[in-house]
């Protein structure tokens, strides 16, 4: 491969990961505050259906993307009106709402499918677009990209920089002392639900908007959901390693494109697999670097112990466990 | 007790039934007409209703098998790579019958086989969540998407089609590899045969076995078991590789009894729907069939929609879904008025 074929195919791996990463970001918010949002898969599409349509029928992009915003904040906010407000397990109405908005996804999208519509257009950035190498394979994008990159470095500033932050990681790790230290876990839990479905329905808008415009039967955005609720736990809770995950998905995908060529006989959706193992994985490698006969034997092991840093994180510890207030 | 179910069952329909009915009119269909046709669709004719049998098989067996992992508190949700497994192993021991003097031998053998696939699988989420505190989700859902890629890989590689790689999967079976049809309908009864005995042993094991007892205390109070003298872990072990076995079956029916060879869609998404059935029958062993009979009856009902009102087939999902959250919302609300006081 020339210099050239390279920079092209990262520029495709940055762009092509938007939506992975917008979705996974979302979901680390969530579950940063202690919530599950097991509807990924569906809401991403049923999202970005609801972006072309609208998008379609106004031709106006930005109001595409703002509905689909508003559907995605709409989904996480029945998880969490069935969690918190009817007691019922999150994991539970997630997967039921999963396959639900991606089926009305399909159904509603139906005379949508197929059609050309408004798309983000690219806007290299004036300069630093100019710079060789980086410049082609950063900023000559569409807004939306900029948007994912600008938001890796903000969720990470704001999950650890901010009192904001704080309140939000406190929530998440101990409920009870959230509530102690005089804030109300439910609403805490409400707003960053909302927040993170806000991020997927923008997911969903950067399919059908950006990366495959447009909308059909399948659209391609099938399984992002999933792929994202992977890359949290590889990104160990972390916004700035599930965004190094999400890249790396992304570089998979396209090199998977490439491989194909090479090994015809072995399809590119089995490349896809990928985060899957590596989610089982990163899960084994954090219950086990918690055990202590690990932690004594990697105190001797230098390799080992930056094995299990890179690897291990931990989840939030009241991770799907619903707080409820005694008076409730 | 049971009348109550009955009401919330009646509450959560007409619930669905306003649901629908607004759905379809802000995707301009007509809806009475679209129920007509979903009702024809399904029961209209012999041969309609011998693909509903044919589509219930499967799904039944599916959601048997959950009713095991949902007793002792697992979620299950690695159900349809397990179907898939059971596909795949169901396969491999067919490829091996053909030109056999004895196919009827290697149909026999499938079976078993695809039960070991299935619940080989399942036990595979079932140690990573006792002995590496993986949680059965992640664990189930990353294997069913690698299921999906060996089911892949296999289709396009070693068992493609000779010259061909397609998307329409292998190479068809002969006659004496596949179960029979019945006559005059494309359904064949040993599936429907299994299913039933699969309904029937599981709902002898909850009520009379001590098995079903443990796998319930289980699932209530884990160290009460402990101390009990049982092992809750073993017991979660054995229900999750009962739970792939029928999955397993399931796959192996679809393979010799609908399709006649692996395809990559060979699951069908009945892993996932059998957990949306089990849900709606309120984890009721003697409910599973008729709830499933129902969502077979809306899959199937479905398929002509395209073509008759020109919408989407994917409206029975929709139904199905928006069931299953109603009745979720229902319940949730019943337990909140007749004891509040037990919230918390």
């Amino acid at each position: 491969m020339s210099g050239l074929e390279w920079i092209l195919l990262l520029s495709g791996v940055v762009s092509g990961a938007t939506p992975i990463l917008l979705a996974t970001l979302g979901e680390t918010l969530t579950e940063k505050a202690g919530f599950v949002n097991l509807s990924l898969d569906g809401t991403v599409l049923l999202s970005a259906m609801v972006a072309f349509m609208v998008a379609f029928e106004t031709q106006n992009a930005i109001l595409g993307f703002l509905a689909a915003c508003l559907v995605g904040a709409l989904v996480a906010a029945v998880v969490v009106l069935f969690s918190l407000w009817l007691g019922q397990s999150q994991v539970a109405v997630g997967f039921v709402l999963t396959l639900t908005t991606r089926d009305l996804a399909y159904f509603l999208g139906n005379p949508y499918t197929r059609l050309h519509g408004p798309q983000f257009s690219t806007f290299p950035i004036p300069f630093l677009s100019d710079i060789p190498v980086l410049g082609p394979i950063f900023f000559h994008h569409n807004w939306m990209v900029y948007a994912g990159l600008a938001l890796i470095g903000f969720c990470w500033a704001y999950i650890y920089r901010t009192p904001m932050g704080l309140r939000l990681r406190a929530v998440g790790e101990s409920p009870k002392a959230s509530f102690a230290r005089g804030d109300n876990p439910a609403k805490l839990q409400w707003v960053y639900a909302l927040a993170g479905g806000v991020l997927v329905g923008a997911a969903g808008a950067a399919f059908s908007l950006c990366v495959k415009p447009g909308w059909g039967r399948p659209q391609g955005a099938e399984g992002t959901g999933w792929i994202a609720l992977a890359l949290v736990i590889f990104g160990g809770w972390h916004p700035v390693r599930a965004a190094a995950g999400a890249y790396l998905f992304s570089l998979l995908q396209v090199l998977g494109i490439y491989f194909q060529g090479w090994i015809p006989s072995v399809p590119a959706q089995v490349f896809q697999v990928a985060p899957f193992p590596l989610m089982i994985l990163t899960l084994l490698i954090i219950a086990y670097a918690r055990k202590t006969a690990t932690q004594e034997a990697a105190r001797r092991r230098l390799w080992m112990k930056s094995f299990l840093d890179f690897f291990s994180g931990t989840a939030p510890s009241a991770l799907g466990k619903p707080y409820r207030l005694e008076s409730f | 007790m049971i009348q109550r179910h009955w009401k919330a069952f009646g509450l959560s329909l007409a619930g669905v039934l306003g649901f629908t009915t607004a759905i379809l009119v802000l995707a301009g269909a007509p809806p009475l007409e679209a129920y007509y046709h979903l009702l024809k669709g399904s029961l209209g004719s012999l041969n309609k209703t011998g693909a509903v049998l044919t589509a219930w098989i499967p799904l039944t067996l599916c959601a048997v098998g959950l009713l095991y992992t949902f007793r002792i508190g697992l979620w299950n949700i690695g159900v349809e790579g397990q179907m898939i497994m059971g596909a795949i192993f169901a396969t491999a021991v067919l490829r091996w019958g053909v030109e056999s003097r004895v196919p009827l031998l290697y149909l026999a053998a499938a079976f078993p086989a695809a039960a070991l696939g299935g619940g080989l699988w399942a036990i595979g989420a079932g140690i990573l969540k006792t002995k590496g505190e993986v949680h059965e989700i992640f664990a189930g859902l990353g294997l069913n998407f690698v299921a999906q890629g060996i089911l892949l890989y296999l289709i396009f590689g070693p068992w493609k089609r000779p010259g061909v790689a397609s998307m329409s999967g292998t190479e068809v079976f002969p006659t004496d590899l596949r179960l029979s049809f019945l006559p005059g309908l494309r359904f064949s009864p040993a599936g429907l045969i299994l299913a039933v005995i699969a309904l029937l042993l599981t709902a002898w094991m909850f009520r009379h076995s001590r098995f079903g007892l443990v796998l319930k205390a289980a699932g209530s109070n884990p160290i009460a078991t402990l101390l009990f003298g049982e092992r809750p872990n073993r017991y979660m072990l054995l229900a999750m590789l009962l739970a792939g076995g029928f999955a397993g079956i399931a796959g192996c029916v679809q393979v010799s009894g609908v399709y006649h060879r692996l395809i990559p869609s060979i699951s069908s998404n009945y892993g996932y729907l059998a957990l949306l059935v089990v849900m709606l029958s309120n984890y009721n062993v003697f409910v599973v069939p008729v709830v499933a009979f129902f969502f077979t009856c809306l899959n199937v009902g479905s398929i002509q929609l395209p073509m008759m009102l020109r919408i989407d087939s994917s409206l029975a999902g929709v139904i199905q879904g928006a069931w299953v959250l109603v009745a979720l919302a229902a319940i949730a609300w019943h337990r909140r008025k007749v004891r509040p006081e037990k919230e918390h």
